[in-house]
């Protein structure tokens, strides 16, 4: 055979399946699987917005992602426009180093009714505690915790509570039952954000309202 | 056929066979990041940056049937397969992983494929590299 035709027809044949391959896959991604669903809501998680409402976001989150920090201000006015139509499921992806403590916080806070007083708080010191050069120095979270009205001694007691372990456990597998694998991760009525942006999640709200 | 244009046929078919498991590398790896949106680590773009070069070294390569491609591929080559070691030990908990700070959130050690239970992104890498490094082998000891 002509060596030039066979590296030519190979080459056409490894682009053909890059994009073939490309095209399948993105076809075959759209709906998360009816089997899969119950690991999207679990009656544990906690909700913002109007818990009746017919529109469903489901966000999993790191409390060390930056994107993640960056997404909360932009969702949570998308949910300030439509307060009866939307609500908003907040699902733990611990995947840095740590993470899963500072979850147990937020967990923890919620027991005091401070659920998102802590995510703010933890939110805004990002960049003090949550470094990516190297461990995260989550022991700075406690000083902070108290400007947002949180009884830090409390929660201390609380974080070890079983229950707190057991939703952080049935988050992280359903992470990987949904093949959650970068945080932020969005999903509208059970559609999965494809094309992650903010204009592309605004889009795809907009679509289920 | 004479004994040199045969040994040059089979060099020639092994520089192939290299170029196109850099072509297989190259792809797969693009459509875990940019299809699959899988975020590479660190370490991934190390051996990124040694595998993209090797598919137009080799294309060359090929094209000029040029023995001294050996030459101009192993280095890149020797340092993918290098990297390629040093991920799957940290992955499999050889190395302690506080060696390799990761960049933008993403670790060296998670896992993003798990096919069979033993097939990783980097173990793929691994077998490409050392593939390569046979092939090269090979070709070194034909076109002498």
């Amino acid at each position: 055979m002509n060596k030039q035709l066979l590296i030519a027809s190979s080459l056409l044949l490894f682009v053909a399946f890059y994009f073939g391959g490309s095209y399948l896959y993105q076809k075959s991604n759209v709906n998360v699987s009816s089997d899969k669903q119950s690991a999207l809501v679990r009656p544990t998680a906690f909700v913002l917005g109007n818990p009746d409402a017919k529109t469903t976001i489901v966000e999993f989150f790191d409390p060390a992602c930056e994107t993640c920090k960056s997404f909360y201000p932009f969702v949570k006015n998308i949910l300030k426009q439509h307060p009866d139509k939307l609500k908003l499921v907040l699902r733990y992806a611990p995947f840095h180093t740590d993470s899963y403590y500072v979850v147990a916080m937020i967990e923890a806070a919620r027991l005091q009714n401070k659920y998102l007083e802590a995510l703010e708080v933890i939110y805004k010191y990002q960049d003090k505690w949550a470094s990516h050069t190297g461990t995260p120095n989550i022991g700075l979270i406690w000083s902070f915790l108290p400007e947002a009205g949180i009884d830090v001694e409390q929660l201390k007691n609380d974080m070890k509570k079983p229950e707190i372990d057991a939703i952080i456990k049935q988050d992280i597998a359903d992470t990987k039952t949904l093949g959650v694998r970068a945080t932020p991760e969005f999903f509208v009525n059970a559609k999965p954000l494809v094309k992650f942006g903010k204009i592309e999640l605004q889009a795809l709200i907009d679509s289920e309202l | 056929m004479n004994q040199t244009q045969k040994s040059s046929q089979k060099a020639w078919l092994i520089l192939f066979l290299a170029w196109v498991v850099t072509m297989i590398s190259t792809l797969g790896s693009l459509f875990f990041s940019e299809i699959m949106l899988f975020p590479p680590c660190v370490l991934c773009w190390y051996q990124r940056i040694c595998m993209y070069p090797l598919t137009l070294i080799f294309i060359v390569g090929i094209f000029s049937n040029d023995r001294t491609v050996f030459r101009y591929s192993l280095p890149l080559v020797a340092v993918g397969l290098f990297f390629a070691l040093y991920h799957n030990l940290l992955y499999y908990g050889i190395v302690p992983e506080k060696l390799a700070p990761c960049t933008q959130g993403v670790s060296c050690t998670s896992d993003y494929i798990h096919w069979f239970g033993f097939i990783t992104i980097q173990g793929l890498s691994l077998f490409a590299f050392s593939l390569l490094a046979a092939l090269l082998y090979f070709f070194q000891k034909v076109s002498r």
